[in-house]
């Protein structure tokens, strides 16, 4: 069937410095780029091009721009040319539309509406270069008090703790699969995160066993519906176990990957025969009800001899506050709250776009709830969905998450574009795909080193943030609402977020 | 019949935070012997610039020892006239007839010659408290704070501004040495421990309940300084039933100190190491023992560290205790004479009642110094 669809991309070549190299059309999975021999010279199929923007990068003459298309539809103001090429597509297909990356829709960001504060005369500011700035954080569950026996300044701790994670930044590396992202990408990541002093999380892809005893020791591993590649080692060779509910991108469905994908490897590590699709169902089936969640939280407690916290994984959407707080009371030591921009391999566009609340407004209403039941202590929040730059979180931070997971910044780190191919299996950047050809051109020494730059960098940034403020603490900042402020809010949306308006 | 649905919406927090810089002072006799509020007068006025009369207080220990057994009610009614401020009298009696028997109660006698401006109408009640129903189970201690914030965050224009026993504050707007005369502290009471205040707050929205000192129970807190972690202190404070009506910073150090050292039984040194915690690069040096400690403490009270610069005394009963913040920012001077111990912003103000001296220091930052009656444990 012909399709009505225009490309999405124009690509515009410069004939003059142009050399033939061919690299354009090695770079290219998607198969845009193709050599004429008989008139020696590239031509590109507009029509496959996914504005990853890999030929560009990589033309040794910089002779390629890769643009939006101008070509467009009359104007409509209901009617976009998102929506129009979507229905087409479906009028083609037949079916559901899928998408990768977080939702590129213009809810507003609030990060961009709020404002942090600084000191001035009463309390003096500090300098990170030449005081200490302290972003330890501590995830798990705290105790109400501290019962000490002191006898001659002999002091002993009475009150037995929770296990919980040391992070050196509140900066941590969100779930993202094997399978779902490629063994290089996923090995980057864990690299980055044992050299960062922070963690990252394995999603519910397993953890292949090689990897096991190096960074075992800086893993959050996850328990999601699909249970795939779980067993006793796995479980015991991390610092934390996550146990996933929900998915910011995708609250209320289920994961679904290709057999495509499911290489020699991918299989062995999921404990799945290679080849088969791995469907993770929208439920758990073992979890029907708060008591069935709680079950499973000490069902891995036991598993894992009361030494790990357990988190729990939930998508920002309506009623969630109340949810979460009763996770906290199931015996959950950690929430984490994935909002509506938070990212995905794939997803059905129409769930990705129209399902679940913005992140900001869900770490605020959560801690305030948490604050107001008096439980607030018993659990960290960490907050995903949308987190850009140090700026926003430091935001997330003073709104009330202990800690924040980035799953697409630390993606762009290491060479993503957002094209939103991830579900296609091609990706050239070599970061969402299992295709050896593709995942082989990154480099796990250099996307490990930009992940730490990454962290660095932002660490940095938010030392400076904080010095700025007068605190020399990460955890004087958190829930700290009196240095925010917010511009251009509705009342409505100052008060979920508890912050007074500029000025004010 | 009609239905009417309501949607509650929580109103987003619009409290004020109140910046101020100070000038603090402390005397304690440790042998408990008591004497007038004289000499601490003349100090603060020492360090009259530090202050721009817009608040000034003191908190003075033993001055009723023929009332010692009961908790003594420092109230203050605020109004345009005397209607209103007798009108928030009458609800807050009717108050605590309800929930306490009153032994003896009158105005607090002052001097109206004092230069202080628009004083609201100050009185005394001297109580036990009259458990009932549910309450009887709560401690003396805890049935009195639980009252305390009933009466300041709901009855009007009536606040409690101290509720210990046998101490009392006494603080208004102007400069410390006028709120002195006004009360005639130099005449009328005599005390084993005095803490005095004077303020510069940054705003100029002076009220006489704003000024310092802050109490609950006999616990009370005078404070140089601006707390930056204010938002997390309060947010965690009010998980345990602490609530910050007062927009000051200083109030939140009250209350820490309340919950820390008298509902949770923390020692001092322990409190210390909460409010105004060593730095990790040094915490990561200690032995296992003291990091553990240590580690633990920052882990479990990480909302309760008090940023930003400070420079606290906070006064209990038998007991003087002088805190600056973790880098040092606002330092204080400690001294010696005998068996008198002072704290101070400045050292000048020390010599100028006591010019010899035993021992002058400045503590470090986090470092408690502890005055005790009878038993000094760090001097």
């Amino acid at each position: 069937m012909k399709s009505f669809v225009f490309p999405e991309f124009q690509i515009i070549r410069d004939e003059e410095k142009c050399g033939q190299c061919r690299g354009c059309e090695r770079q290219c999975a998607f198969g845009t780029h193709t050599y004429d021999p008989v008139a020696d010279r590239l031509v590109s199929d507009e029509y496959k091009c996914s504005g990853c923007q890999r030929c560009v990068i990589f033309c040794p003459k910089d002779a390629i721009v890769v643009r939006p298309s101008p070509s467009s539809y009359r104007p409509n103001a209901s009617w976009s040319r998102e929506k129009i090429e979507d229905l087409k597509r479906q009028a083609e297909t037949g079916g559901v539309l899928l998408t990768g990356c977080g939702s590129d829709k213009p809810f507003r960001i609030y990060w961009d509406h709020i404002v942090l504060n600084a000191s001035q005369v009463t309390n003096p500011s500090i300098d990170p270069l030449r005081e200490p700035m302290e972003l330890r954080t501590f995830l798990g569950a705290k105790p109400d008090m501290m019962e000490i026996s002191a006898e001659d300044g002999d002091v002993q701790i009475k009150t037995e703790l929770s296990p919980n994670l040391m992070v050196e930044t509140p900066i941590l590396f969100s779930a993202m699969s094997y399978g779902a992202i490629s063994y290089n990408a996923f090995r980057s990541l864990a690299t980055a995160a044992c050299k960062s002093g922070t963690y990252f999380n394995t999603g519910e892809g397993g953890l292949p066993r090689e990897m096991r005893d190096e960074f075992g020791k800086c893993a959050i591993v996850q328990v999601a519906s699909g249970r795939f590649g779980i067993d006793a080692e796995y479980l015991n060779c991390a610092q934390a176990v996550e146990i996933k509910v929900g998915q910011g991108a995708k609250p209320g469905i289920g994961g679904h990957l290709p057999g495509e994908k499911v290489s020699q490897a991918v299989a062995e590590t999921r404990m799945i025969p290679m080849g088969t699709d791995a469907i993770s169902p929208a439920p758990h089936h073992d979890i029907y009800s708060i008591e069935d969640l709680s079950m499973l939280i000490y069902a891995l407690k036991e598993a894992t001899n009361y030494e790990k916290p357990i988190s729990v994984k939930i998508a920002a959407v309506h009623n969630f506050a109340a949810i979460a707080s009763g996770i906290v009371r199931a015996g959950a030591d950690i929430i984490a709250i994935d909002g509506l921009r938070g990212g995905t391999g794939a997803a059905p566009k129409a769930i990705r776009d129209n399902v679940g609340i913005p992140t900001e407004l869900a770490i605020s209403s959560l801690d305030r709830r948490l604050r107001n039941e008096g439980i607030r202590n018993r659990c960290s929040i960490i907050a995903a969905g949308g987190i850009r730059c140090s700026s926003d979180v430091i935001k997330a931070i003073a709104l009330g998450a202990d800690a924040v997971y980035i799953g697409s910044a630390a993606l762009i780190a290491m060479g993503c574009t957002l094209c939103q191919k991830c579900y296609t299996g091609k990706c050239n950047w070599g970061i969402c795909t299992q295709d050896p050809r593709l995942s082989g051109r990154l480099n796990v020494e250099i996307a490990s080193q930009r992940l730490s730059n990454l962290i660095s960098a932002w660490s940095h940034e938010i030392a400076e943030m904080l010095g700025g403020m007068g605190i020399n603490a990460l955890e004087s900042l958190r829930g700290n609402r009196d240095h925010l402020r917010g511009v251009g809010l509705y009342e409505w949306e100052l008060d979920v977020l508890g912050i007074k308006g500029a000025g004010e | 019949m009609e239905f009417k649905i309501i949607m509650p919406r929580i109103r987003r927090e619009l409290y004020n935070k109140e910046i101020c810089a100070c000038s603090i002072f402390g005397a304690m006799n440790r042998d408990g012997e008591r004497f007038t509020g004289a000499g601490v007068m003349k100090a603060i006025a020492n360090m009259h610039v530090r202050g721009n009369g817009l608040g000034g207080g003191f908190a003075a220990y033993g001055i009723y020892p023929q009332y010692k057994d009961y908790y003594a009610f420092h109230l203050m009614f605020t109004g345009h006239n005397l209607q209103a401020k007798l009108s928030a009298k009458k609800e807050l009696d009717a108050f605590l007839c309800q929930n306490f028997d009153v032994v003896y109660d009158e105005e607090i006698p002052h001097g109206d010659e004092a230069t202080v401006s628009d004083p609201p109408l100050v009185w005394r009640y001297f109580v036990l408290p009259n458990k009932q129903g549910e309450d009887a189970k709560l401690s003396d201690e805890d049935y009195i704070v639980g009252k305390v914030m009933v009466v300041n965050t709901k009855i009007e224009n009536a606040y409690v501004f101290s509720s210990g026993k046998n101490m009392g504050c006494f603080k208004g707007v102007g400069y410390p040495e006028d709120i002195g005369e006004y009360f005639m502290l130099d005449k009328l009471y005599r005390a084993h421990t005095w803490t005095v205040h004077g303020r510069f707050p940054t705003n100029t929205q002076a009220w006489w309940g704003g000024a310092h000192p802050f109490s609950l129970l006999d616990t009370t807190v005078v404070h140089n300084g601006e707390v930056s972690s204010y938002g997390t202190n309060r947010w965690y404070l009010e998980m345990y039933g602490y609530a910050c009506t007062l927009q000051t910073d200083t109030e939140v150090i009250a209350y820490a100190a309340d919950l820390l050292m008298r509902r949770q039984k923390l020692p001092i040194d322990i409190v210390a190491k909460i409010l105004a915690p060593p730095i990790w690069n040094a915490i990561d040096q200690m032995n296992e023992k003291e990091k553990k400690l240590l580690t633990t403490l920052r882990m479990v009270y990480a909302p309760l560290l008090m940023n930003g610069p400070f420079a606290v005394i906070i006064g209990q009963t038998g007991k003087m205790i002088g805190l600056t913040d973790r880098i040092r920012l606002r330092p204080i001077t400690a001294a010696t004479r005998g068996e008198m111990f002072y704290i101070s912003s400045e050292e000048a103000s020390i010599r100028l009642i006591s010019p010899q001296l035993d021992r002058v220091w400045t503590p470090n930052g986090g470092e408690p110094v502890v005055g005790e009656l009878n038993s000094m444990r760090k001097v």
